[in-house]
């Protein structure tokens, strides 16, 4: 009996601390999330709150939601708009231009040694610490000695053309957003793309060859269709990712302490979540804050949903009854 | 149709020769296997026909127009793949149209093109299914189907057989050839089975090293074997291969060996005699005799070593001393082991290669 026992409780033994790090670090927060955005939790009412924590006495409110619902708070409706430019943009660069990207290296760039080579540098920004990633970023399009201008005027954009600062001159702070994360974000899809690429069988690119296909039809007729359960992998996941993601927004337009506030709202970059993060540590207005993230947690979820209908993800999921 | 030349066609792959210096027609309607064992060649030959792959060296026509240069599109060929390679994402119908939306031809010829061929082929019952839906026959169907319905001027086949099962193989076998006359499309069939090779093809290329060894029909491959190789490879069970050397003595020639020795018709000694002494000696299973009491003086001295029946005919296994002879025997001859016999080898089927280039010399 006990070696019976031990095939039931052991996979769990294993998997403890993995299960115990998911708990801490993404079950409590996420309970915590809910909790909070249902209180009045601000730095004014901190010690009072945990001193009462989950009992009754912490005031239960609909206020944050009435806030971000009604518009009681000016900044929302500008934070969406920055937002769903932000996710629309980056995604399509993410999911769509990654696409495109992997069919030229892994399908059209016939050499192999090329092929790698330009894959690495797609991989660099990714491989490179976010901090400094951001900093080479901040440098190259410092107005007075970064390189971006220096190249734009080389090729002969007037100088007259050239943003004061591209940093906080809309629209062009929000296309550097949207470069910054799309040159990053790219890679993702890339290594997912190129390595679905190249594991369909070498016998079908060539069948559709034989069968009178260009090289331009294989890629639509043949390749495309195939990488439908990847695609769908990447859209829904990098949806996900950017929609909570604020980071090199927040190191790019935030320098100071409290001050990213100010900067990201003019500039035009301030999205979802970086205005949650916002308020939750340069305002500490935790209850709001989270209030603002479990509206994204609940945009996520929807997505995925839907996501999953369009693509039919029951039938993705089913074992293959043959190799292709 | 049209009559396609490899003149002196190479494919080389960094440093590994696929394929050296093949010269190969195949004449207008003709039906070629190219037979080897596997990392022959055959299949990077195929290739190079279809236009995947470019030659390093040497020219592609078909007829007298130069298609080494020519993408896969432009030469109308078609082609069954070893896994088929059926769209999974396209019906049975969707896959067999493939070829014909490409080429642009109006929705109802292609209509009326794809039931025609799935009838011929006998899947048009199963137009609306997936390739996953499908057993092995019928995918090898749909992607014959795929290859036929664009009316092709060569058709390619890579062992387009060699994952069915045995009985269907043999079916399809003939279906396969069947359809090939029918519709008289210039073939050229990949294998490693010699079976196939020889009941289908009119003519066989076997290749080996990315080399070819030897063109011919069946029948002269099979009795007129050009080297040591195709010797060995072409027939089942295949040719008995003995070392040993010719030597004359008081005017009649020997083949000797350490375990026996045979002599030789006198032409034919003379005729080996005159350009080496080191041979090998091949004789097919069913060309040796197998004699029990006394025999002529030519025979070879042997003890049965195993029987294996087969049915039709019994596979014996005789040694020499440590020679090792397979025969082919009448099934209701009683041999038992350790039995001591007498092999008497037909003069008219004997062959002799030089053991130093593997050419036949008889």
């Amino acid at each position: 009996m006990p070696r019976r026992l031990g095939r039931k409780v052991l996979p769990f033994l294993f998997l403890a601390p993995m299960l115990l790090m998911i708990v801490l670090a993404w079950v409590a927060p996420l309970i915590l999330t809910v909790y909070l955005g249902f209180t009045d939790l601000s730095i004014k009412n901190l010690l009072a709150f945990i001193k009462d924590f989950f009992t009754d006495r912490v005031q239960r409110t609909l206020e944050n939601f009435r806030r971000i619902f009604y518009a009681k708070d000016p900044n929302i409706g500008e934070t969406l708009r920055v937002t769903v430019l932000y996710v629309a943009s980056v995604l399509s660069i993410n999911a769509v231009y990654a696409l495109l990207l992997s069919i030229a290296i892994a399908y059209f760039t016939k050499n192999e040694l090329i092929s790698m080579i330009l894959r690495i540098t797609w991989l660099l920004p990714r491989i490179t610490p976010g901090i400094i990633y951001a900093l080479m970023w901040i440098w190259f399009i410092d107005p007075q000695y970064g390189l971006l201008n220096k190249m734009l005027q080389a090729m002969g954009v007037p100088d007259g053309w050239l943003p004061d600062s591209w940093l906080l001159r809309k629209p062009y702070s929000q296309m550097l957003m949207i470069m910054i994360n799309g040159y990053v974000g790219a890679s993702f899809g890339m290594i997912v793309y190129t390595a679905a690429i190249k594991s369909i069988p070498p016998d079908l690119v060539n069948a559709a060859l034989v069968d009178g296909a260009s090289e331009f039809q294989v890629a639509r007729r043949v390749i495309i269709p195939l990488l439908k359960w990847p695609i769908l992998f990447v859209t829904a996941w990098q949806t996900l990712s950017l929609l909570s993601s604020y980071e090199y927004i927040l190191m790019v337009w935030g320098a100071g302490s409290g001050g990213q506030y100010g900067i990201a709202r003019s500039a035009g970059v301030m999205v979802w979540s970086l205005y949650s993060y916002t308020k939750a540590f340069s305002e500490y207005l935790y209850g709001y804050a989270s209030a603002l993230s479990l509206i994204l947690v609940v945009i996520g979820l929807t997505l995925i949903v839907l996501y999953f209908k369009i693509f039919g993800f029951k039938r993705l999921m089913e074992p293959s009854r043959v190799e292709v | 149709m049209v009559r396609v030349t490899l003149d002196n066609v190479s494919k080389f792959f960094g440093k590994v020769k696929a394929v050296v210096d093949l010269e190969l027609e195949i004449r207008d309607g003709e039906f070629v296997a190219l037979l080897g064992p596997s990392g022959c060649g055959k299949t990077t030959t195929l290739l190079m026909v279809a236009g995947i792959y470019k030659p390093t060296r040497g020219r592609i026509l078909f007829d007298d127009e130069d298609v080494t240069d020519l993408p896969p599109k432009d030469r109308n060929i078609g082609m069954v793949f070893q896994s088929y390679a059926l769209y999974p994402h396209m019906t049975v119908y969707d896959n067999i149209a493939f070829p014909l939306k490409l080429k642009k031809v109006p929705k109802q010829e292609i209509d009326r093109k794809v039931r025609e061929v799935a009838k011929l082929l006998q899947i048009d019952e199963l137009l609306g299914r997936k390739p996953a839906q499908l057993s092995g026959g019928q995918r090898q169907r749909v992607a014959l189907g795929r290859a036929l319905v664009k009316e092709p001027d060569v058709l390619l086949l890579d062992e387009p057989l060699s994952n069915l099962d045995a009985k269907l193989r043999i079916l399809m076998r003939a279906e396969i050839k069947r359809l090939q006359k029918e519709l008289g499309i210039t073939t050229i069939y990949v294998t490693h089975d010699q079976v196939e090779a020889m009941s289908m093809a009119d003519r066989i290329a076997v290749m080996n090293k990315g080399r070819l060894q030897q063109y011919a029909d069946p029948q002269t491959l099979y009795n007129k074997p050009a080297n040591l190789f195709v010797a060995g490879f072409i027939g089942s069970p295949p040719m008995n291969l003995i070392e040993g050397s010719v030597v004359e003595e008081n005017g009649a020639y020997y083949f000797v060996t350490p375990s026996f020795k045979y002599r030789l018709p006198k032409e034919i000694g003379e005729l080996v005699a005159s350009k080496t002494s080191d041979v090998i000696l091949g004789i097919r299973p069913e060309d040796i005799r197998i004699v029990i009491g006394d025999g002529d003086d030519t025979a070879i001295n042997g003890k049965v070593y195993v029987v294996e029946p087969l049915g039709r005919d019994l596979l014996v296994n005789v040694k020499a001393g440590d020679t090792l002879f397979k025969i082919l025997a009448p099934a209701d001859l009683q041999l038992e082991s350790g039995q001591d016999i007498l092999m008497a080898p037909d003069e008219r089927k004997i062959h002799i290669f030089d053991k130093k280039t593997g050419k036949a010399i008889v």
